[in-house]
């Protein structure tokens, strides 16, 4: 059984190697992305402050302190949005002009104590409220998103297409007539699919990485396995679509149909906190939700194993579903 | 040996390779096996003929166990096919892709890596004669050269059985011949060898058994010799048929015609030749020649083969 499956993936392996238009994507598509995020998060000076102001519009006429230079300031009607961007020091102060004056600003943030001087010399009366908070930059937050968004495309659409070809083109109906069973077959698809993706997601951890100056609170060791295991279940949700179809259309549709409610609902861009319950709880149907949730609680919050365990648990257990139903319902030939 | 008699029923069991028993496979909208049965002794070439759309494919689907049958068995050495059938079966389908980017030997590797015994590679490219075709990327194969490196995948496996489904449609006549020859050489290792084709000369050429099919039924069986010798003790007579006067289609004489001539059986040549000089019928461009396999179908069939 090792043996065989060892020998079609070593042949896929051969293949994927020599397509070259398809590895130069695959490799183009990690650096594109480095650059991308480099130039979006890098580029040129910014302002040095950032400031809230409750209010709908900002008059910058209105105060003095609104036309201070170096600070980017920001209209913020909702105040228990803006406190929360405060707390996590998105912003370094939230300023309410208003009669009377008020501002908070969070006691752990430094460029918070710098802003709050300025603003005291242009609103000396204004009341101060503080809060506390540790700094969360959104590049912080979107870097596990960027790389889950990469592993899901990957494994959807790379194993779901290949499968889909093979039973095209007749080379599945030849395999069929050997004694590889359909379990070897995915499975030695499963594994090359894998070996790919956690290279590419080393690259970009680590290019992205070095770029933006990110680093894990949590264990290197434990992204691995999170990735390992996110990776299978993908893979194998892939592989359920591609397990019995034969046109590209159906196929390229029903992987459009998965992939875009991962990328509205499974936080890549943004918290789904705050929104109703049935999407949070259909947010929690989705493997790319418990990889991501899991890796920023390792990346962000520093989570060890105990904490991720239900994630885990997830995946395991959706990879085991998958590949057992795409065995079964598996097709080697055009009906 | 084919479709077993009463009195040989025992021995066909105990000695047949592969039995096929009332075999049907129905589609929503035909029938593409309609009961269909026979054995096939090991150690020989057998021919499953008929033309496009008999069956043919869809039988030996079946008993390659690609195609699951409406009803009907398929046994292997009195088994259901299973595992050990997978192992000792090699197959070469009528259309076969391979992997993209591998080359001739990766290819054969490949299927090699899928079976616990059988050949070494090297072995199988000196059979098929691929040794200068080794490193080729297998898309940049000829159609001939592409057939001996299937060939070579269906053997890998030191196969017992093995399925060689229209193996030569589209292949040049050189083409042709030497993969005749590669077949012979099979042969001569006495593996039994199931041929699906449709050129009467390739099955005259390679079967010792023949089972003729015709919209999914099978409407002739045997050795090729003796069912043209059972059905044509006579000679035949060729005739273009816009030559033939339709006057002459009264005559007494078994008249059969095909799409571009007319055949005359006789077991009296001289009186034959008679009848038509005396009804004026032009025999400038008259062929005399013993019956074949084409010959057979149109008889039984009242058709074609080719059609």
């Amino acid at each position: 059984m090792i043996r065989r499956m060892l020998s079609v993936l070593h042949a896929r392996n051969l293949e994927f190697l020599r397509d070259r238009g398809t590895l130069l994507f695959t490799l183009l598509l990690p650096v594109m992305l480095v650059i991308g995020m480099g130039f979006v998060f890098g580029g040129p000076p910014r302002p040095l402050f950032k400031v809230g102001v409750l209010a709908a519009h900002i008059d910058s006429q209105a105060q003095p302190f609104l036309r201070e230079r170096y600070v980017e300031f920001v209209a913020m009607p909702a105040q228990e949005e803006a406190l929360h961007k405060l707390t996590h020091q998105q912003i370094d102060l939230l300023v309410d002009l208003r009669q009377p004056p008020a501002y908070w600003v969070n006691t752990d943030s430094p460029k918070g104590y710098l802003v709050e001087k300025l603003l005291l010399a242009a609103q000396p009366s204004a009341h101060r409220q503080p809060v506390n908070g540790a700094a969360l930059r959104y590049v912080d937050w979107l870097f596990p998103g960027i790389l889950g968004m990469n592993m899901m495309f990957s494994c959807l659409f790379g194993v779901g297409y290949v499968v889909l070809r093979y039973r095209k083109s007749g080379f599945l109906k030849r395999l069929h007539a050997t004694p590889l069973s359909a379990f070897e077959f995915l499975s030695a698809q499963v594994l090359s699919r894998l070996g790919l993706i956690l290279f590419v997601t080393i690259i970009l951890y680590a290019g992205i990485g070095t770029i933006i100056g990110f680093r894990s609170a949590g264990s290197l060791a434990l992204l691995v396995l999170l990735a390992v295991l996110g990776a299978l279940s993908m893979i194998a949700l892939g592989l359920t679509v591609a397990a019995r179809f034969s046109s590209e259309e159906l196929v390229g549709g029903i992987l459009n149909l998965l992939t875009w409610p991962m990328m509205l609902l499974s936080g890549i861009w943004f918290s789904l906190e705050g929104s109703p319950r049935w999407v949070q709880w259909l947010a929690h149907v989705l493997p790319l939700t418990h990889i991501l949730d899991a890796a920023r609680a390792v990346m962000l919050d520093g989570a060890g194993l105990a904490q991720i365990v239900p994630n885990l648990l997830f995946l395991g257990i959706t990879t085991l579903a998958f590949l057992a139903f795409g065995a079964w319902s598996f097709r080697w030939r055009i009906d | 040996m084919l479709a077993p008699e009463a009195n040989s029923a025992d021995r066909t069991v105990t000695t047949a390779i592969i039995e096929v028993r009332d075999l049907v496979k129905q589609y929503p909208a035909t029938t593409a096996v309609a009961g269909v049965s026979f054995s096939v002794p090991p150690g020989i070439c057998f021919g499953l003929l008929g033309p496009n759309g008999a069956g043919k494919t869809t039988t030996v689907e079946i008993m390659e166990g690609i195609l699951p049958p409406t009803s009907g068995e398929v046994r292997f050495r009195g088994e259901p096919l299973g595992a050990r059938f997978r192992e000792e079966a090699g197959i070469l389908f009528q259309k076969t892709a391979l992997q993209d980017f591998l080359t001739v030997r990766q290819c054969i590797a490949l299927f090699r890596g899928l079976y616990a015994r059988g050949l070494a590679v090297d072995e199988v490219i000196r059979l098929c004669a691929l040794d200068k075709l080794a490193g080729r990327d297998s898309r940049k194969l000829s159609g001939g050269q592409q057939q001996r490196l299937l060939l070579a995948i269906a053997l890998v496996n030191d196969p017992t059985v093995l399925f060689l489904d229209e193996p030569t449609t589209g292949l040049d006549p050189q083409a042709r011949r030497n993969f005749w020859e590669l077949v012979e050489s099979i042969k001569a290792q006495r593996k039994t060898i199931i041929l699906t084709t449709h050129y009467m000369e390739e099955a005259e050429l390679l079967c010792e058994e023949i089972v003729i099919l015709d919209r999914g039924r099978i409407v002739a069986q045997g050795p090729p010799r003796r069912l043209l010798r059972e059905h044509f003790a006579e000679v035949l007579l060729e005739l273009p048929r816009h030559e033939f006067p339709e006057r002459a289609r009264q005559l007494p004489l078994r008249i059969l015609e095909a799409s571009d001539r007319v055949e005359i059986t006789t077991d009296d040549l001289e009186a034959t030749l008679r009848t038509l000089l005396a009804a004026q019928v032009p025999l400038t461009n008259l062929r005399i020649r013993p019956a074949n396999l084409e010959d057979l179908f149109l008889e039984l069939t009242g058709r074609e083969l080719r059609a």
